[in-house]
């Protein structure tokens, strides 16, 4: 079974958006280890490491999402997943900027994924299924 | 009548407490040195001795149990994967098994770490790593390598589930001592401590005691059944929840500084509040730590060690002493007794510092985090505030003039809000040093060790 990692990076508390992912995971057959709002980029990490998951889920509704992802997956090389997959998505930059400018500054931090405010977490497990099988 | 004699076997004293389970009476205590290097029964009978001149006569026991910290007590080392979260779970196991944690590793060993667990005399090993299903390569890797240096003690593998099988093989392959257990961290930041608790205190008994020199005396007492910290973890989970019809204390604080560590014990759950976002590794209702680093006599210059030069300047000038050539001479003779006036306030000023300071490392830690979407308080660690009493034991406790003054330091004195210290508690004295003592009878007959307990601790106003 594939082992995915989600939360809420930052000081970031919006937890329905989480539970949701959440739900749809487990019932298409991941392993999801859910570590919740307020996680730091080590707490995603450490847990990854103790679980060998195959992917990091972060989510962001603040804002603040380029600020709190930076250096994320240069820590996940450091940290010995230089192979993680890293998937960003929500609010995850300040107003209402071009999407395919922070897909490209997302895509430039180690990103493989990123999503835009309002995307269907169905669009996602799509990508999941064809990233690591079903 | 009934009469139990309870031993609690420390570093430094033979400490006996009798019993009489009919009448639900303390019959009498004494104390002696310990004597474990020649002959661990010589200290025993001369405190019982002492215990039968007090009470003008010998009296038999029907049984007689002990606990023991002698020989440096029960040392492990624990090891895990990712230090917040394995090694903290492999951690707080061993010492809420009453252990002391000498050495901790993370990630994969290395030959040197391996040496260093070979050399200073461990008596067990902890080996975790992964949540169930995860990580499988680090404890292989770990387990190995103790194989291949020749591990002679005991190894007790708690960790993930999924590795178990190849853990056994190479154990068996090596063949080691193993015993194998559930995880200790079976989910990420769940922590499950009971299996692997229950086989050091096997293992502590079947092996350990029999290691320290402790077994000669069997002929004399009926079973050392635990190390004694874990008699006092006992004895207050006890005290705080209390047993069928008496009621216990509620949640509480047991603070013991000894010579060598300054242990802290608290009964309480993480947060009782619904406005906190709790943080790290689940924190277990009965909790202990244990400060290697913090302690009247063999630990003393770890006091100042943390001190910078002009904070020891500070203290030298405002309280007259040269706080650096008093801890020395305490380090160089463990068994120096306050004198005069002059040691007993330097004992007392290095007690308060053991209380401040390990409470520090103990409590728990709330930050507010501004978000947008108002005020959010994230806590890690335990949430003391509310505890209603805190408890002292050990000697510099028991024979200080001012022990409130000591007790005092666990609470927020420096009115820090990011700690979660004790609010407004009651402050009691184990003063007979019988916490350890019931805990081992509370085997037995816990209902009388809770009420003998509550009679006999000293209520400080």
């Amino acid at each position: 079974m594939k082992t995915i990692v989600i939360g809420v990076i930052g000081a970031d508390v919006h937890a329905v958006g989480n539970k949701i992912i959440d739900y749809t995971l487990v019932n298409s057959g991941y392993n999801v280890i859910n570590i919740g709002v307020l996680s730091s980029q080590e707490d995603f990490i450490n847990a990854a490491i103790e679980t060998d998951a195959d992917l990091i889920m972060v989510s962001s509704l603040y804002g603040h999402g380029e600020i709190d992802c930076r250096g994320m997956r240069e820590k996940c090389i450091e940290s010995g997943l230089e192979d993680i997959l890293l998937y960003v998505g929500g609010n995850i930059v300040v107003g209402k900027q071009d999407f395919n400018e922070t897909l490209k500054r997302f895509k430039e931090m180690g990103f493989d994924r990123v999503y835009p405010p309002g995307t269907s977490i169905d669009l996602a497990l799509n990508d999941i299924k064809e990233d690591l099988g079903e | 009548m009934s009469n139990y004699l309870l031993v609690d076997f420390g570093s430094t004293f033979t400490k006996l407490c009798a019993v009489d389970v009919t009448s639900e009476k303390i019959i009498g205590t004494a104390a002696h040195y310990t004597t474990v290097l020649e002959d661990i029964s010589i200290g025993y009978h001369n405190a019982l001795n002492l215990l039968y001149d007090k009470l003008g006569k010998n009296i038999e026991f029907d049984q007689v149990i002990a606990c023991s910290s002698a020989a440096g007590g029960l040392k492990m080392a624990a090891i895990g994967l990712v230090e917040e979260l394995t090694v903290e779970a492999a951690k707080r196991v061993c010492l809420g098994a009453g252990a002391k944690v000498d050495l901790v590793f993370s990630h994969h060993l290395t030959r040197k770490e391996t040496k260093q667990i070979i050399e200073e005399d461990i008596d067990i090993i902890l080996l975790s790593g992964g949540v169930d299903g995860g990580n499988s390569e680090n404890v292989i890797y770990n387990a190995k390598l103790l194989g291949e240096m020749g591990v002679k003690i005991p190894v007790i593998y708690a960790g993930n589930k999924s590795a178990e099988d190849d853990i056994i093989d190479i154990f068996d392959h090596y063949q080691l001592d193993y015993h194998i257990c559930e995880n200790v961290m079976p989910k990420i930041n769940k922590l499950n401590p009971k299996s692997a608790r229950k086989t050091i205190r096997e293992i502590f008994l079947k092996q350990i005691i029999e290691a320290k020199g402790i077994k000669k005396i069997e002929s004399d007492i009926d079973q050392v059944i635990l190390p004694t910290p874990n008699a006092v973890l006992e004895a207050a989970k006890l005290l705080a929840e209390g047993y069928l019809d008496e009621t216990g204390l509620g949640d509480i604080v047991v603070i013991d500084i000894g010579g060598a560590t300054t242990d802290l014990y608290s009964m309480c759950y993480a947060t009782n509040r619904s406005d906190v976002v709790l943080h790290g590794l689940e924190e277990p209702y009965e909790k202990r730590t244990v400060e290697g680093d913090l302690g009247m006599r063999y630990s003393a210059p770890g006091i100042v060690k943390s001190l910078s030069e002009r904070e020891i300047e500070y203290i030298n000038q405002e309280k007259q002493i040269d706080i650096v050539k008093e801890v020395n001479e305490r380090y160089k003779n463990v068994h120096l007794l306050p004198h005069n006036e002059r040691d007993e306030f330097i004992d007392q000023f290095l007690a308060e510092m053991c209380a401040y300071r390990s409470m520090n490392r103990h409590v728990g830690k709330i930050h507010e985090v501004m978000t947008p979407m108002g005020k959010v308080f994230n806590q890690s660690g335990k949430d003391l505030t509310n505890v209603r009493y805190v408890i002292g034991t050990g000697g510099v406790i028991i024979n200080s003039k001012r022990q409130k003054e000591i007790l005092k330091q666990t609470t927020n004195i420096l009115d820090d809000k990011a700690q979660l210290r004790p609010d407004d508690p009651e402050f009691l004295v184990d003063q007979l040093y019988i916490m350890a003592p019931m805990g081992l009878l509370a085997q037995k007959h816990p209902k009388l060790a809770l009420k003998l307990m509550k009679e006999n601790f000293k209520e400080l106003n």
